[in-house]
């Protein structure tokens, strides 16, 4: 059936577009360069999905308003996953068969990454996955590429943050998927180099409401932190359970607690929560030489100028994704998936949301430990981090 | 274990449990009128905590609180006149699979209405910070109105089902359909009473569980699945027995998490559940010869 459907395409484009076929190497390509997203737009993930949605459309209008690229529009077409792997995985599918995308953004979440690795790789179709885990790009697969900053980097700046305060010995909570179990092996990996004691750990569902018994058993095993590794709503509710449990250790976030809105969810609790983040949330606070703050800059005031609400680094991923792609595009001189591949893989120090992209055949992540600051609330604001 | 830890761990299956047991209450309430599960009792939850934040940002808490109550009533009765009511051939399974669809219907409506994002009534005394101690444990102030509402909710709807005539009066619609009938009870209407009864009970319990617990469009199904194993333990139609089996459920979940990982709570409802449907189809507290799941 493909066959026949190839050959009729190649039937339709030698009578048709003859005269264009000599000029674009790819011969049945023209019209607009479509590009497939799976969000986790609603469900538990919704905090990173909507943003993430909404940066990629305002971006694709952008870019095909100045001219496109290569003379082509981008045509975006968004799937919402609900932040379920089944989802993301038949998406990817329909994406790959049914529309035939040069590429695929998303998606959110790193359990959803993991589970269409494969079948990207596969199908020789650009995975640019918007999720932390490692393991999405460790082993590389030569067609796929994340642009979240990695778990390792975060864990590792969460060590150093706790050695400089002289914490030893630390409680963990993580939610039960892809990205709090994620984070939780990197800091099993890392906790003995730093000479940190993992005392009580445990994992929690993704919708729970109520976290006092687990943090109540942490509280009993004496330790003097808690880290909690996790993207949903929980990262409130540990917040303020710590709190109403009188458990007044300091409380250490991933950069998944990189939204504003946790921090409004969390009210007073949420002050004093020490992470790790790109530098989207504090951009108006970077010095005005910094190689980010245009770019930071830029897209807030459109962002927030066009959807009322504040930007967060998730969107930010979105916005990378899609303006690596584009460079690559244009790198390339064509769609042609093979070449576009390539020419990410040569990428240099383009500049994105969540830091400076370098890529290269063996790192498909192109950012690292300098892609995080450590950060703070205070009033309800995010802050930079410094000691006493 | 300390016994600071062991109050602890007490509170929070308390709490957790009371709030299991309000959900279940609303399942019974349904239950004894129609003989129908209702699993958009949980959306019911969602409604009035959601509700309640559009409102309280407009005027005083307790009025928001009182609104929302009273507008997830009135959604209660419309959706018993919308779906319920017009059911033809309406057996107990097909307007279980109908209370189904409104649950799905409900949560779909609630995303589109707010958002996907989580949202939560401010607390009604003291903030997120705050902190009351009982007996060497830390709870928030809040707690003690999870369980407040809980008890006065239950002594409520006691003295409403025994002293006043309309409750009465769903007793007798439950007790024989045919002799409420008879005896000149508009037993239809009693129908819809029972849904704006429990649509509000679950309301109020939205609103008060809001500040700890946090909302979202989502959250419903999990408090339904929660409530209904209540519901089966305690003896479908027995409230007093819903509250003891809520709590009981709250004990066990909040204990577990001292003995075995978190993860595995969940896992302890489930196996309640099943095991209750097993060997105990009346449930704990009920009787083997009463006519619970009788028209199933």
């Amino acid at each position: 059936m493909k066959c026949i459907q190839w050959v009729g395409v190649a039937a339709l484009a030698s009578v048709v577009g003859g005269a264009w076929a000599a000029a674009e190497s790819a011969g049945a390509a023209s019209g607009p360069i479509k590009v497939g997203c799976i969000f986790s737009v609603t469900g538990p993930a919704s905090n990173l999905g909507a943003p993430e949605k909404k940066t990629a459309e305002m971006l694709v209008e952008k870019i095909n308003a100045a001219g496109g690229v290569l003379g082509r529009k981008i045509q975006l077409i968004v799937k919402d996953s609900e932040g379920t792997p089944e989802k993301a995985i038949s998406f990817a599918h329909q994406l790959i068969d049914e529309d035939g995308v040069l590429a695929i953004i998303g998606p959110s979440t790193s359990g959803e990454s993991l589970a269409i690795k494969n079948i990207c790789q596969e199908n020789k179709t650009i995975l640019l996955s918007c999720a932390a885990a490692e393991k999405i790009t460790d082993p590389v697969a030569p067609y796929v590429f994340k642009v979240a900053p990695k778990d390792a980097c975060a864990a590792r700046w969460i060590f150093q943050t706790m050695k400089e305060l002289g914490i030893r010995r630390i409680g963990v909570l993580a939610s039960n998927d892809g990205f709090g179990l994620a984070g939780k092996e990197q800091l099993v990996k890392y906790a003995p180099q730093d000479h940190i004691e993992i005392a009580a750990s445990e994992v929690y569902d993704k919708a729970t409401t109520d976290l006092t018994g687990a943090l109540n058993k942490i509280k009993g095993q004496n330790v003097q932190a808690v880290v909690n590794w996790s993207t949903v709503p929980a990262q409130a509710l540990v917040a303020k359970n710590m709190k109403q449990l009188d458990f007044d250790v300091p409380l250490f976030q991933s950069h998944g607690f990189a939204n504003i809105k946790y921090v409004q969810a969390g009210g007073a609790a949420a002050n004093g929560t020490i992470f790790p983040a790109g530098r989207m949330l504090i951009a108006d606070l970077l010095p005005d030489g910094h190689p980010q703050k245009k770019v930071l800059m830029e897209y807030k005031k459109e962002y927030e100028a066009r959807y009322h609400e504040d930007t967060s680094t998730f969107g930010g991923h979105a916005y990378d994704a899609l303006t690596i792609l584009a460079e690559a595009v244009r790198k390339a001189g064509s769609a042609d998936p093979e070449k576009v591949r390539d020419a990410i893989e040569s990428l240099q120090g383009v500049v994105g949301t969540a830091g400076v992209f370098n890529f290269s055949k063996t790192d498909h992540n192109g950012i690292g430990m300098t892609a995080f600051e450590m950060l703070t609330v205070k009033d309800g604001k995010f802050a930079f981090y410094k000691r006493n | 274990m300390p016994t600071d830890q062991i109050v602890q761990y007490c509170l929070s299956g308390i709490t957790v449990g009371s709030i299991y047991a309000i959900v279940a209450i609303g399942f019974n309430i349904i239950y004894n009128t129609t003989g129908v599960i209702n699993f958009a009792q949980g959306e019911f939850v969602v409604l009035g905590a959601m509700t309640s934040i559009s409102l309280a940002a407009r005027m005083p808490l307790a009025i928001a609180v009182a609104l929302a109550a009273l507008i997830t009533a009135l959604i209660g009765a419309l959706v018993e006149l919308l779906f319920i009511r017009p059911a033809k051939q309406p057996t107990v399974l097909r307007l279980i699979i109908i209370t189904i669809g409104v649950s799905i219907l409900l949560r779909e409506t609630a995303l589109h209405v707010w958002d996907e994002k989580v949202h939560a009534l401010p607390f009604f005394t003291g903030t997120e910070v705050s902190s009351v101690t009982l007996l060497g444990a830390h709870v928030s102030p809040q707690v003690l109105w999870v369980l407040g509402a809980c008890a006065l909710i239950v002594a409520g709807l006691s003295l409403f089902f025994k002293f006043t005539l309309p409750g009465r009066a769903m007793r007798a619609c439950a007790a024989n359909r045919t002799a409420a009938q008879l005896c000149g009870i508009k037993v239809r209407w009693m129908v819809t009473a029972s849904f704006m009864l429990s649509a509000g009970v679950g309301a109020l319990a939205g609103c008060v569980i809001s500040p700890v617990t946090q909302t979202q469009y989502d959250m419903g199904a999990p408090l339904a699945i929660k409530g209904f194993t209540v519901a089966i333990l305690g003896g479908l139609g027995n409230s007093i027995a819903a509250v003891a089996a809520g709590l009981l459920l709250g004990l066990l979940e909040a204990f577990s998490i001292s003995l075995f990982p978190l993860a595995y709570q969940d896992v302890i409802a489930i196996v309640v559940l099943l095991a209750v449907l097993c060997f105990r189809p009346s449930g704990l507290f009920g009787r083997r010869d009463a006519h619970a799941f009788g028209e199933f």
